[in-house]
């Protein structure tokens, strides 16, 4: 009879949490900033079809960096069970408070499986009320289920250290629409300095959406190219 | 818990049926028990629709009956379901509701999950499934019929889409009305009604046919003045769904009176 070998849990968890830094180092960043109307959310992402920012509810949306295919399936498990609950209960009942749960203990049971590897994807869940005047929730949750809210900005993916600074020094509060979006971008812009060529953000290499308080039910915005330009050419 | 593996149809009433059987109605469980309740059921009486040049309205009173009574004063028959189609139906009110909002629910449903919205014809296809999910409440005499309208965006024009119980779809190309009032509603529609009329007058048409209806249905709410309780008018175009203020549709109603006094 051969002794079954031992490897300790610390070990399973630092080799576990090694493999997934190393997956999201590659992952393109996602901020969400809290702006005068909501909140405003900006990935770099060059494609037109493959989103990393989508609408789940009337005033929550996923942000998510990391493989597609991981996040995409929570996205579409997100919005089933939202639409369940909004159905059976009321839709002001579908809140990100729950939505995070939900994901957070997905990904920790993912996380802690024998015969699984982790998923190596990072999500903000946001979330503005449905009047305007109260702030918005924005949730990180990573690869272990562990969550945080965060206050006024949050960001996910590779590089996001570096871009939380960036924030924390130049970010204020009741940004316009506009400025918040030119604010994102010198984000983006500042971590990109070092390669040769001086990096510019452009309307065709990031996708842009937004919960707006003052629209109706749905909260959710997706901006076009064409719209990404125009409120670029607002900024103060 | 998520379960991915759960998540492999787009059909929200099947999501719903596994996930919370308790919030879809088993009509057919009820067969044939109808003649022994005595009660009678809140209905929902006259919804119309009418194309005009650059669009659509969907128009409904705001009445139910229960029998012989006023049952709903305030009633809403008509709901938007996405940027550009609203539904409007009449029949016992609380299966009515549940279609409304289900249609409703799966719209948004399917725009979420494909990120594209559901075409006009696709929505009105998928109506066609849930009318017939009630076929077993019609067989009670239970019966709950849509009226659809959209603004297709393909098309660039304003289309009504009718339905029978059997989930029949028919399209409409200038004006509908179901409902007990409808017959008298329709009668109205079809001599006020030309090709490629402009807002104003379709909107005159529409309160003039409610006026119509509530005039000879006894079932049919007309305005009412004294409570300020006024028939929906809705209107879909290329910009999306707006609904008529209720000033708009209060002037209108005191200009339709005056005009007939003057007869």
């Amino acid at each position: 009879m051969s002794t079954p070998y031992y490897v300790s849990p610390d070990q399973i968890w630092e080799d576990k949490k090694v493999f997934v830094d190393r997956g999201i180092e590659q992952a393109k960043e996602v901020v969400v900033l809290e702006y005068n109307n909501g909140l405003l959310m900006v990935a770099e992402n060059p494609r037109r079809t493959i989103f990393k920012i989508s609408e789940i509810y009337d005033r929550i949306a996923l942000a998510s960096t990391g493989r597609v295919s991981e996040y995409e399936t929570l996205r579409v498990a997100g919005i089933r069970e939202a639409e369940v609950k909004g159905y059976t209960y009321y839709r002001e009942d579908v809140t990100g408070k729950w939505l995070t749960n939900l994901y957070s203990q997905h990904m920790s049971a993912i996380a802690q499986g024998w015969d699984v590897k982790p998923l190596e994807i990072e999500l903000l869940v946001c979330e503005v009320d449905s009047s305007p005047g109260v702030s918005s929730q924005i949730y990180k949750i990573t690869f272990d289920g562990t969550y945080e809210e965060s206050e006024k900005f949050a960001v996910i993916g590779g590089r996001a250290d570096a871009i939380t600074q960036k924030l924390n020094d130049e970010y204020t509060e009741g940004l316009e629409l506009a400025d918040a979006l030119q604010l994102a971008s010198r984000a983006f812009e500042s971590i990109e300095v070092e390669e040769s060529e001086p990096y510019q953000i452009t309307p065709e290499t990031i996708e842009v959406s937004c919960l707006d308080v003052t629209s109706g039910r749905r909260k959710f915005r997706r901006f076009s190219v064409e719209e990404i330009a125009e409120i670029f050419n607002h900024a103060s | 818990m998520i379960k991915p593996h759960d998540y492999g149809t787009t059909d929200f009433l099947q999501i719903l049926k596994n996930r919370a059987p308790e919030s879809v109605a088993d009509w057919d469980r009820f067969n044939g028990m109808r003649e022994n309740f005595p009660h009678n059921f809140l209905e929902g009486t006259t919804v119309l629709a009418l194309v005009y040049d650059t669009g659509v309205i969907i128009a409904g009173d705001r009445q139910a009956t229960e029998g012989y009574q006023v049952g709903e004063r305030r009633i809403q028959k008509v709901f938007k379901v996405d940027r550009h189609s609203a539904i409007a139906i009449a029949g016992v009110a609380g299966p009515c509701f549940e279609t409304a909002k289900l249609f409703q629910v799966q719209v948004e449903f399917y725009e979420k999950m494909e990120g594209t919205s559901l075409s006009l014809d696709g929505q009105a296809n998928y109506l066609s499934n849930l009318v017939r999910t009630n076929l077993g409440l019609a067989m009670q005499g239970l019966v709950v019929l849509p009226l659809f309208a959209g603004y297709d965006l393909r098309q660039r024009k304003g289309r009504i889409f009718k339905y029978d119980v059997l989930g029949g779809r028919y399209e409409e190309d200038s004006y509908y009305a179901i409902g007990s009032g409808g017959k008298d509603a329709r009668t109205t529609l079809k001599k006020l009604f030309q090709p490629d009329m402009s807002q104003e007058s379709a909107l005159k048409a529409v309160i003039e046919s409610l006026w119509d209806a509530a005039d000879e249905d006894i079932a049919t709410g007309g305005p009412d003045l004294i409570r300020k309780i006024f028939p929906t008018l809705t209107v879909i175009t290329e910009e999306g769904v707006s609904d008529v203020s209720e000033e708009t549709v209060e002037d209108m109603f005191h200009e339709l009176v005056s005009r007939l006094e003057q007869k």
